[in-house]
């Protein structure tokens, strides 16, 4: 691991007491839901990790426990540095502190996240869905959730197959 | 099946003023189709006569899914859907996804694919922002300005039909190096295509840097703060208008860029102004980079010879029964990847482009998350647009330079 990286982690690890991983030369810090919004802070206050790359999620079902992990990919433009953190969520209490405070891409990622897995944003100043329609029910990017397809309609049963399609009311 | 709702103006109370809920303020709808939106955007906006007091951007008209269906798809199949994205920057795509995949099962590319990656990338940044000038030009009444510049992205295309026959939606850029080696006419095409456009630059130039109706639009307007820009994860042109100097090709080099003598383009005003230059900039730049990758252009294989990932060639499958195996459960079963998961950034035409891919040990990927750069340049339009005229939105909005299929992926 880089030095530079090595004690920004020892500081997360006197902190929050996190645990890391390292792949391909990357590091992963596991953190605590709880501990998501001071780790943060202390990352932008004190190492300088200005933007919020990316903030996501992956779902791991049908593994229940941990079902979640919540991705923050940070950089710092002064430092060079790149550093992701994750936040392992349970299936039955999907809430993740919000980070708009901090950084205000989060407002429309966790939007994001709202809308696509169903994990709730506390604290969000404006929790609405994004990209799907009002009213859609479930959360697309679940693995739980079908992917789904469309009728092939040919000439000989278009009208057959037309009368059972969804299509947007009036 | 979702049933859709009626709106009221109950959702967004807490997103516009007082004003507007006493009627004294008006709410008006721009888009979803709007010839000034550049594609289908919605933008709620709060009017105070001609003065914007609030916008509430709404996206995800041109939702597809594709991040939910590539994890139906195996690795090679799945690229496909990389072009649909940044329908302007096709290429990009497919090159970062290769890279996240090379990264995520340790995959090697030869040299001479590297070079011939980078010289389409920077065709790619040029067709972008030409395709860019032009609308922008046209949405600031320059209306030739479209002309010249589709005229000129015109020759990008047909370089890409050479190499690959397809005009657009190229995959040309596959895991391991690239589709086919690129014909001998390619290099002569593209020596052309750069000696012909730095004068068709200088043209627009002429014709807008200090043309007084241009400047008029927008110096001074949409001013952007590097602090208020970092906060909303804005990168790429617009982040090096604000003057914050951050290329992710000079400080993480990707594909070999420290080896090339290029610039990268800063200024510190912020303003609309700005912006255009230095994408003007940028194309000269590339220009420079195209001609140092062909001088080097280096022979040899353009495909990693690892045949657990990548296809072997057609010739060998008549003589070669491993080659036929390999070639069959390629396209049948996939290669698998390690249960981890990779991040991968590169500098697209609008910013950081990245991909976070997690592999689960089979041969699909549990997760590809496309972080696009238009989706976070265009948060930051509600802070950027406050108190101007509607006219300046259009020209703002066309500064921001977003691509909606980026956006709502």
């Amino acid at each position: 691991m880089d030095k530079k990286l090595e004690t920004i982690v020892q500081a997360l690890q006197e902190n929050f007491g996190v645990t890391f991983e390292e792949f391909r030369g990357e590091v992963h810090v596991f953190v605590k839901a709880e501990n998501i919004v001071p780790a943060l802070t202390l990352l932008r206050d004190k190492y300088d990790f200005e933007l919020l790359s990316a903030l996501t999620a992956t779902d791991f079902w049908p593994q229940l426990s941990p079902r979640f992990h919540v991705v923050y990919q940070l950089t710092s433009l002064a430092r060079n540095l790149s550093l992701q953190l994750r936040v392992p969520l349970e299936d039955s209490q999907p809430h993740i502190p919000t980070a708009t405070g901090l950084y205000e891409v989060a407002n429309w990622r966790e939007r994001e996240l709202l809308d696509m897995f169903g994990i709730i944003p506390d604290g969000h100043p404006d929790p609405r869905r994004i990209l799907m329609p009002d009213g859609t029910d479930g959360h697309p990017l679940r693995k739980d959730f079908p992917l789904g397809y469309e009728e092939p309609q040919f000439t000989f049963n278009f009208d057959e197959i037309d009368l059972r399609k969804p299509y947007a009311k009036e | 099946m979702a049933q859709l709702e009626e709106v009221s103006v109950d959702q967004f109370k807490h997103l516009v003023s007082e004003r507007a809920l006493t009627g004294e303020t008006m709410l008006l709808n721009m888009g979803p189709q709007h010839p000034s939106t550049h594609g289908v955007l919605r933008l709620l906006l709060e009017l105070d006569g001609e003065t914007i007091i609030n916008t509430i951007p709404d996206i995800g008209y041109l939702h597809t899914g594709i991040e939910k269906n590539i994890e139906a798809k195996t690795y090679l199949k799945a690229e496909v859907m990389s072009d649909r994205l940044d329908y302007m920057n096709n290429m990009g795509n497919n090159l970062v996804y290769c890279m996240a995949v090379e990264k995520l099962v340790d995959l090697d590319v030869p040299e001479r694919a590297v070079v011939i990656r980078v010289i389409l990338a920077e065709l790619e940044r040029i067709n972008s922002h030409l395709v860019w000038i032009g609308t922008f030009g046209l949405d600031l009444a320059a209306m030739s300005m479209f002309l010249y510049a589709f005229r000129e992205r015109e020759r990008i295309l047909d370089i890409k039909e050479l190499i690959s026959g397809q005009r657009m939606m190229t995959t040309f850029i596959r895991p391991g190096g690239i589709w086919r080696d690129v014909p001998v006419e390619f290099e002569a095409a593209v020596r052309d295509f750069i000696k012909m456009l730095p004068k068709r630059i200088d043209e627009y130039e002429a014709l807008l840097t200090k043309n007084p109706l241009f400047l008029d639009r927008l110096l001074g307007i949409g001013k952007l703060d590097p602090a208020v820009a970092l906060q909303h994860g804005v990168t790429g042109p617009m982040l090096r208008a604000s003057g914050v100097n951050w290329d992710l090709r000079k400080a993480r080099p990707y594909l070999g860029y420290d080896q090339y003598d290029f610039t990268v383009p800063v200024r510190t005003e912020g303003d609309t102004y700005a912006r255009y230059i230095v994408r003007v900039e940028e194309m000269r730049e590339s220009l420079k980079i195209i001609e140092q990758a062909l001088n080097k252009l280096p022979l040899g294989p353009v495909n990693s010879n690892n045949r657990k990932f990548v296809p072997p060639p057609r010739s060998e499958l008549g003589v070669s029964m491993e080659a036929l195996i390999h070639h069959f459960k390629l396209w049948t079963e996939g290669f698998p990847a390690p249960n981890a998961s990779v991040y991968q950034a590169v500098e697209s035409p609008r910013g950081e482009l990245g991909v976070l891919l997690e592999g689960d040990g089979s041969a699909k990927p549990r997760r590809c998350h496309w972080r696009t750069p238009s989706f976070d340049n265009l948060s930051v339009l509600p802070k950027i647009v406050k108190g101007h005229l509607v006219a300046d939105l259009v020209a703002i909005l066309a500064s921001v330079d977003i691509v909606l299929g980026d956006i709502d992926r």
